[in-house]
């Protein structure tokens, strides 16, 4: 995709540049608070509805200024979904090496669970898991690590056990170099392609979950705020307020694109066994 | 296909259900005692042990699961805190509306996917190509969350046209069933391109232009019946994820079925309709992998009986 549409890509590059951009020095774009109400200033439209400049993205139906409020979704819900994507790549490579690594009844007992997490869609587990043991920002995050480890762990290990067979690693193994550095040193860099392809296609994903699961009221919590509950909120006000639902989600879909895409052209680059 | 293939994978179905219904007993009393959870508050304690009683959880934890086992296979699935009837009948009377808006939507993504896919695969390369995989795209990272919101400011708050939710005549149908299908509508006709990219280089497919059949002939009896395995995994995996599928577009639609009622069984901590929804949707997900696996061997007899099949999803 990269050499057919770099168009494209520029301009995915150029939306997520903004995105995390905002997310981390966002608080420049506006003097309010992002949970100050103000009665007088209820339902206000954006400037591009005739709206003022004192509340450039409008207000919601508490007179909250859209801008802050904004900036504080993005932050909350890009910062979950990269934490979530860490931490599930850490576990999936950790499990993937470890049944790589460790013999048949440690690849049994990983794949096992593989198969296990594979037998349900990951939003059941996750609506279970929040009935079960109550909701908590804390159970929230390690929900949104546990996505997606199971593909982390099935590709990890089938690379990591292509490349155990290469000659370099047999001259590893003859120069007697140790089964851990072995491993840590010189499979892991090599198969960190692997990893990272993955985590293109998971980050997408994990924000999906996030603004999906905050959406159904069940996520992100109020007064806290993320791009999901953002939207939740603003489908309550659809008649009287709708750029409260329409900025957040067109935000949530222009990343995901944007991260879809550029996964996309990074794939082409990282993995040769893709071009066609 | 041997009887052998029949039964393991039977015995795969049953392990699978068998390791469904014990997660979710084993996370339910990981999550602390479960009395706390699912009774109010400060309640004295006769009455807690009358709940104890009720709820089967007296005894030894093996004798717990021994008596949740048994209960599971008899259809006895516990309480529903809002009705206060059987778990089973609540969720039960849910299920219609489910299938329905399931089935319109994946009539949607098949009647508009595979054709589109097609197309694109025709064209391939050409403009007709990319806008038909944009557009494919746009379905694949829009979230359905997102697209039932525009839908009803344009169709109902806009031009009237359409009712906001609930359940009634076809009107109602029409925007869940677009939001429910646009995703999947998007990774059959990626499906549908991709492999039919990679059967029309086929030598099979060259004979086909030779006998100088059809265009759509050669596409419609030869090409696509290559296709047919990967698209038959895709319909596997979403009847399979129907429920979870349905989890956002019928909150947003106000429509009642199962995804629904999880929804609001969580956010209520309902836990005798989750456990029971959860294990629905285990069961779900296990009969069309059995499906799918039946087919393959059906579609292509070259897959062989005792080959792991792949069912990592799109």
């Amino acid at each position: 995709m990269s050499r057919r549409r770099p168009l494209g890509t520029t301009v995915a590059l150029i939306v997520l540049v903004l995105v995390v951009g905002v997310a981390l020095f966002g608080d420049f774009l506006t003097a309010y608070p992002y949970d100050q109400s103000n009665l007088l200033a209820r339902n206000e439209p954006p400037v591009f509805l005739g709206g003022s400049w004192q509340h450039p993205l409008g207000t919601d139906r508490l007179g909250r200024d859209m801008v802050a409020r904004l900036v504080v979704a993005i932050r909350i819900s890009i910062g979950i979904a990269a934490v979530g994507t860490l931490i599930s790549m850490m576990i999936g490579t950790s499990l993937g090496l470890l049944a790589a690594r460790r013999g048949k009844a440690a690849d049994d007992a990983v794949m096992g669970l593989v198969d296990l997490q594979a037998a349900l869609p990951f939003i059941i587990i996750a609506l279970a898991i929040l009935a079960f043991f109550g909701r908590s920002l804390a159970i929230f995050i390690m929900l949104i690590g546990l996505y997606g480890w199971e593909v982390y762990a099935r590709q990890v290990r089938g690379a990591a056990l292509a490349a155990r067979n290469q000659p370099y690693i047999e001259a590893a193994r003859a120069v007697g170099v140790t089964t851990g550095a072995i491993y840590r040193r010189h499979i892991l860099p090599n198969i960190s392609n692997v990893i990272i392809v993955q985590a293109t296609l998971n980050f997408p994903q994990a924000i999906l979950l996030e603004t999906g699961l905050s959406f159904l009221g069940l996520g992100i919590q109020p007064p806290l705020t993320s791009l999901g509950q953002l939207l939740g909120e603003g489908r309550d006000s659809l008649a009287s307020s709708w750029w409260v639902a329409v900025i957040p989600g067109t935000v949530i879909f222009l990343t995901t694109l944007a991260v879809s895409l550029l996964g996309d052209a990074l794939r082409d680059r990282l993995d040769p066994t893709l071009r066609r | 296909m041997t009887s052998r293939f029949l039964v393991r994978k039977l015995l795969r179905l049953l392990l699978t259900l068998w390791a469904a219904v014990t997660l979710v007993f084993v996370v339910l009393r990981l999550s602390g005692d479960p009395i706390v959870a699912l009774v109010p508050a400060d309640l004295p304690d006769a009455i807690l042990e009358q709940y104890r009683e009720r709820l089967g959880l007296t005894g030894s934890i093996l004798e717990q699961y021994g008596a949740y086992l048994s209960g599971v296979l008899r259809g006895d699935f516990g309480y529903s805190f809002r009705t206060a009837g059987p778990a089973w009948d609540v969720v039960a009377s849910r299920v219609p509306a489910t299938l329905l808006l399931g089935g319109a939507a994946m009539a949607l993504a098949i009647l508009v996917g595979i054709p589109a896919g097609i197309a694109a695969a025709h064209w391939h390369n050409r403009a007709g190509d990319r806008v038909i995989m944009t557009g494919a795209v746009f379905g694949y990272a829009m979230p359905n969350f997102f697209f039932g919101i525009l839908l009803i400011l344009l169709f109902t708050l806009n031009l009237q046209w359409l009712p906001s939710g609930g359940m009634g005549g076809f009107s109602h149908l029409i925007m869940p069933t677009l939001t429910l299908g646009l995703a999947s509508a998007g990774a059959f006709a990626r499906f549908t391109r991709s492999s039919l990219l990679e059967v029309l280089g086929a030598g099979y497919m060259r004979t086909a232009r030779a006998k100088g059949l059809s265009l759509r002939r050669q596409m419609l009896v030869h090409a696509l019946r290559g296709a047919l395995v990967p698209l038959t995994t895709l319909l596997g995996f979403t009847i399979g994820a129907l429920i979870a599928g349905a989890v956002v577009t019928e909150t947003v639609f106000a429509w009642p079925g199962v995804g629904r009622l999880l929804v609001v069984s969580v956010s209520e901590r309902d836990l005798a309709v989750v456990q029971l929804i959860v294990i629905l949707a285990a069961a779900t997900m296990a009969f069309a992998n059995l499906a799918v696996d039946l087919a393959y061997g059906w579609l292509d007899p070259r897959i062989g009986q005792e080959r792991r099949s792949q069912r990592a999803g799109p």
